[in-house]
């Protein structure tokens, strides 16, 4: 088992480089030269110079990229061009509402989906496994801010019992955090809602034929314990699965939740960032989220052995 | 193996498959359901012109903030003066949401498809040289495993911020990340194949590679490459949607769904019709997409249907 986890990580190490050389390429085709951004407006072709020199821009391109890499394993992304601050420290200050936000999101989706799934499955072909197997596919076609904006106008707006759109940092009281966070995460979890209970119906539905499953039965064992521990347990595995996909997915969907929200978070950041031109935000972005998702693919693999003692590496 | 024995005789009566399959897909409700709804947006997009709608960039300051079904006047590129009745309301530019509604399904039509076929052209190409070039799959499927490791969306942003804002920039920044996910679909199955006794026959018999690739290898992957197809069409649609309303995806000036709702974001508290009107379009379109594919894969690829 260490040793499979040991090997994991190695492999992990080849694809953070491919996203590291791909995201210094990205740098060196940008049609924005850094150097005459950073000189500023009015700056004589000397000053440009010089700013290129300071950011060791006039070294060779291998170069460049072995102390650009450095710099990076050593947490240092540079200098914002818009926000004219260190990167690393502003992605500090974002962190917090966006992990907010997919902590909330996650914890619904699961708590959702679960039981639809394994419920539908249970009385497959009901008026009710029709519902959420049609809200599956709903769920998965309606974008986002659409649901978010439904539910700022009903929630909000119309009905008046949640705050419209902002954020609170749990620092200011916890109260006023999870209300703010309640209409975000709920738009945001449906999609993975309908992903989740999907799975989850699919994966209970194989293991419901299963003898063990008849054997339970016969034996008397009621059927809810027959449900949640016998079956759940064996089908667990592709819905792990599909929970780490949603983790991963969640980073897409934080960018533009947190816009109809204003929430102030990473996905906002990144939007700004680019909006703005700002390469050095957007790559320190990149290279985050990409290693977190590469981190959470890493997880969901060591789960399975720990779910299925049968998985042996 | 190398005696030549007599094949054991095999049913004539087999049709070719592609064609029934095809026809058995035709009469699945899900994929009738699909193709109604994606042809009438189709007939949306073209027929924009003659549908009531006025010019959908036509500011009109005397007109901004209708709600809809209110009736507005605006002069005309010849100079005269129509009153309108604005069915969807308008935006705080003055602009006729109905017209920007219909107009709107032109680029989400074209983005839609023309990612499904780039990425699904390029990403056979990479997947049919990765499964069949054994010195190839290490360098093609690494490249592809660091593009996968960027979540999609943000690949699709970060791609975007690199060109002039434009429908071809909007293109490019959805197909980068869905090859991928083509590639090790196709790879996949042309590993599947490439042991299959037809594939070593056609070898043995000194069938041109690219023929062999072409006539043997292709055929399989039809079916799932239409199905998959049909999904990234959706996914695109909602990407272009998102980048769009994040203002960093088509200029303003062009009507797109996404644009509209973009646009409405400032007065969404007063005047909901503006994100409302196309939230239920692009929402319906991308369901009728999702059907559609979910139909096809049932029909075609039911190996793919008992997965999931």
């Amino acid at each position: 088992m260490p040793l499979y986890i040991m090997r994991r990580l190695l492999e992990t190490i080849p694809v953070l480089i491919m996203v590291a050389v791909f995201v210094f390429i990205m740098l060196r085709i940008t049609p924005a030269d850094p150097a005459t951004i950073l000189a500023g407006d009015n700056a004589s072709s000397e000053q440009i110079e010089a700013v290129r020199g300071q950011l060791g821009l006039d070294k060779p391109i291998l170069t460049q990229f072995f102390i650009w890499s450095g710099n990076v394993l050593s947490g240092n992304f540079g200098e914002s061009f818009f926000f004219k601050k260190n990167v690393a420290s502003l992605i500090a200050e974002r962190i917090e509402p966006t992990v907010s936000l997919a902590f909330f999101t996650i914890l619904l989706a699961v708590f959702i989906a679960v039981p639809l799934g394994v419920i539908a499955a249970h009385k497959q072909g009901s008026l009710l496994d029709k519902i959420v197997m049609g809200f599956s596919v709903l769920g998965f076609s309606i974008p986002v801010f659409v649901i978010g904006y439904m539910l700022i106008y009903v929630f909000a707006i119309w009905l008046n019992w949640l705050p419209v759109q902002g954020y609170q940092r749990i620092a200011d009281g916890i109260s006023g955090w999870a209300l703010r966070l309640i209409l975000p995460s709920i738009a945001l979890s449906v999609i993975y809602i309908a992903l989740i209970a999907r799975m989850t119906r699919a994966s209970m539905l194989d293991i419901l034929s299963e003898d063990y499953v008849r054997t339970a039965r016969a034996k008397g064992q009621i059927e809810t314990k027959v449900l949640f521990k016998h079956a759940l347990r064996n089908a667990a595995i592709p819905i792990v699965t599909v929970i780490g996909i949603s983790i991963a997915l969640l980073i897409g969907g934080v960018v533009v939740t947190e816009t109809v929200f204003t929430i102030p978070g990473l996905g906002r950041l990144t939007v700004d960032a680019v909006l703005a031109r700002d390469y050095p935000t957007i790559q320190a972005v990149i290279l985050l989220f990409s290693f977190v998702y590469v981190l959470i693919n890493l997880i969901i693999d060591i789960l399975y052995s720990l779910l299925d003692p049968r998985i042996r590496y | 193996m190398t005696t030549a024995s007599p094949l054991p005789a095999e049913n004539p009566t087999v049709v070719s498959k592609p064609k029934s399959a095809l026809r058995r897909a035709l009469h699945e409700p899900s994929v009738i359901f699909g193709l109604i709804i994606l042809s009438l947006v189709i007939l949306i997009g073209i027929l924009a012109p003659y549908l009531g709608t006025v010019d959908p960039a036509a500011i009109s300051p005397a007109a901004r903030n209708k709600i809809p079904g209110a009736e507005f006047t605006m002069r005309t590129d010849t100079g005269e003066r129509i009153s309108k009745v604005a069915h969807f309301g308008t935006d705080s530019l003055g602009r006729d949401v109905y017209s920007r509604v219909i107009y709107g399904a032109r680029v989400s039509i074209i983005v839609g498809f023309s990612v499904a076929v780039i990425s699904v052209f390029i990403g056979t190409i990479l997947g049919i040289l990765a499964g069949f070039f054994r010195f190839l799959d290490p360098i093609i499927m690494r490249i592809m495993d660091g593009l996968m490791a960027i979540p999609g969306i943000l690949l699709a942003i970060a791609l975007v911020s690199l060109f002039r804002a434009g429908v071809l920039a909007v293109v490019v920044a959805i197909v980068v990340p869905e090859i991928p996910r083509v590639v090790r679909l196709v790879r996949s199955i042309v590993l599947g194949v490439r042991e299959e006794p037809y594939i070593e026959a056609a070898v043995t018999l000194g069938t041109p590679t690219l023929s062999l690739l072409w006539r043997h290898v292709l055929p399989n992957a039809i079916a799932p490459l239409l199905v998959q197809g049909t999904f990234i069409c959706a996914s695109a649609i909602l990407i272009e949607a998102i980048l769009s309303f994040l203002g960093i995806g088509i200029p303003p000036e062009i009507p797109t769904w996404g644009n509209i709702m973009a646009e409405g974001r400032q007065v969404f508290r007063l005047l909901p019709h503006n994100i409302l009107y196309p939230g239920i379009v692009l929402g319906l379109t991308i369901l009728a997409v999702n059907v559609l594919g979910d139909g096809l894969r049932d029909t075609l690829d039911p190996k793919m249907a008992k997965r999931i």
